[in-house]
């Protein structure tokens, strides 16, 4: 794992808490403070009430494949000992997407995949400040 | 000029202004040339065509991911000023935002002749996964998903089509379709840079890149040009070339423009809201399209962007593209100069080109029987859409 070479997250004011969270290997989500709409990926105002007030709420990170792809070409140098890697997009059970890749492709893994698999979440310590999410099919 | 439609005090843009210049340099794949130069030949090739001098253009829109900006035309021009300046910030569907821009600049008298001009050395300076991370569109996926792993277009759009795919019945083999009918049409355009027959098994046998993008359903990166002048209907009608008559335009952003990933529907993108704006402006219907012009950064961003235009409801774009019916000789000849995938990457522009081309009867062995309505689109960043609707 050439882990150095990879592009890493740049937490900023609105995004702390979620980053902070998966260092403490919880899934920690932005919702709207006033009408409790979840939202990702964090940003300062609700979309469906206007309101600039959030709070956070930890999530399960349980959830089901809405789509993904197999990476064989790495696009940028980091990835290139990863080839090919799923990266999954994901339907989270508390009403927001994740996308992350399916942790380490065993050979059939990609024909396993299909719309409404169940997968769950699992946590990639990447360097000392920042964790990464990852999944795993369920079961 | 701009006319009363009746409808609220609404004015139109129907016919207000024309494409009266067009211009593109040799495209290749390795160039000494900066992307500057290559913008400054082809705005010389579409200035001329339009039988103007550079000092006669007094509006530019340039392309807003590009390095070339207004002033940089300015200056090699030796023009006193542009009366308007602007840019239209929505990646791959911003040259044809730009024809929305630039017909509302003529059609108010704001400016006379507007340039969109670009040149980009796509091939031999900083290729895209480069780029992506340096653009502002760009900045939420890069704090979310590039580190995981989702670097390039590529990346961002598979998902799309997997799920269109799973959710459709789509087949690798439709998407194959399109690749080898666009490398037909580039070999009858010897400014194309892939001019070797393909066929479907060489699709199936180019190397898979990101499921279910093989390499022959992905643009080519490459250099040069290709500009386009805008001019105002009174003043189009006098010009060398017939003017080919902007009279139907429209852009769009996708639900989620930030992030795919967080889209409702992933499979619907901003061509969806743009299409009915344009063909209400331009009064006409699909029937009437004899020509089209599909931005094709991927094959299947062809498909989905035929289902998002309404020539064929959602889910059923694959069938659609089967039996021809995108060919010369088909129902909708699609990509008559080989596309992004198998002529040219310059983002688009040259989708223009050959529209005007088309509806002018230039096209030579290519040319579309009667082309007289013809519709071209862009794609960009992250679903953005755009479309304009033109005749002769
Ligand atoms: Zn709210």
């Amino acid at each position: 794992m050439i882990r150095d070479d990879r592009p890493l997250p740049e937490p900023t004011a609105e995004s702390q808490p979620y980053w902070e969270g998966l260092r403490a290997h919880r899934l920690v989500l932005q919702r709207c403070a006033a009408c409790k709409t979840p939202r990702h990926y964090p940003r300062p105002m609700c979309a469906a009430c206007f309101s600039l007030e959030d709070e956070w709420f930890e999530a399960s990170g349980n959830g089901t494949v809405h789509s993904w792809t197999v990476s064989h070409h790495a696009f940028h140098r980091g990835f290139k000992t990863d080839t090919p890697y799923v990266l999954l997009t994901v339907d989270l059970a508390d009403g927001v997407r994740m996308v992350a890749p399916l942790v380490e492709l065993v050979d059939d893994d990609a024909s396993r995949l299909s719309l409404g698999l169940p997968v769950v979440l699992e946590y990639d310590d990447v360097t000392d400040e920042i964790t990464l999410p990852r999944f795993r099919i369920d079961g | 000029m701009m006319t009363d439609d009746g409808s609220g005090g609404m004015t139109s843009l129907q016919d207000a202004a024309a494409v009266t210049g067009i211009g593109e340099t040799r495209y290749v794949r390795g160039t000494e040339k900066s992307a500057l130069r290559l913008t400054l030949e082809a705005s010389l090739a579409a200035i001329g065509d339009a039988g103007l001098t550079p000092r006669d253009i007094d509006g530019v829109i340039v392309y807003a991911s590009g390095a070339v900006v207004a002033e940089d035309l300015l200056t090699n021009f030796g023009s006193e000023d542009f009366r308007f300046s602007a840019t239209t910030p929505m990646g791959g569907a911003s040259p044809v935002a730009a024809l929305q821009c630039a017909a509302m600049a003529v059609a108010t008298g704001v400016a006379t002749h507007v340039l969109i001009p670009l040149g980009r050395d796509g091939h031999s300076g900083a290729r895209i996964s480069r780029r992506v991370g340096a653009m502002r569109q760009f900045r939420v996926v890069s704090e979310f998903e590039a580190p995981v792993g989702a670097n390039a277009p590529a990346q961002y759009y598979a998902p799309m089509a997997r799920r269109h795919m799973a959710l459709y019945g789509t087949t690798s083999e439709q998407f194959a379709e399109v690749a080898v009918t666009m490398r037909r049409h580039a070999g009858l355009n010897d400014n194309a840079l892939m001019r070797e027959p393909m066929t479907v098994a060489d699709h199936h046998a180019s190397r898979m890149i990101a499921d279910p993008f093989r390499l022959l359903d992905c643009c080519l990166e490459s250099d040069g040009g290709a500009a386009v002048v805008v001019s105002g209907a009174e003043r189009a009608r006098d010009m060398p070339q017939p003017p080919i008559w902007l009279s139907g335009m429209g852009v769009g952003h996708p639900d989620s423009p930030s992030a795919i990933t967080q889209r409702p529907d992933m499979t619907r993108l901003g061509l969806a809201k743009a299409a009915p704006r344009a063909f209400e402006m331009a009064g006409v219907t699909h029937d009437d399209i004899d020509v089209a012009e599909i931005y094709d950064c991927f094959t299947y961003t062809v498909v989905c962007q035929l289902e998002d235009l309404g020539f064929c409801p959602k889910g059923e774009g694959g069938a659609f593209v089967e039996d021809g019916r995108i060919g010369l000789g088909g129902a909708l000849p699609t990509n008559t100069h080989g596309g992004l995938l198998s002529q040219a990457h310059v983002v688009g522009l040259n989708h223009i080109v050959e529209l005007v081309r088309q509806l002018r009867g230039d096209c030579g062995t290519r040319q579309v029987d009667g082309a007289d309505v013809g519709l071209v689109t862009g794609y960009g960043d992250l679903g953005d859409g755009s479309i304009a609707i033109m005749h002769r």
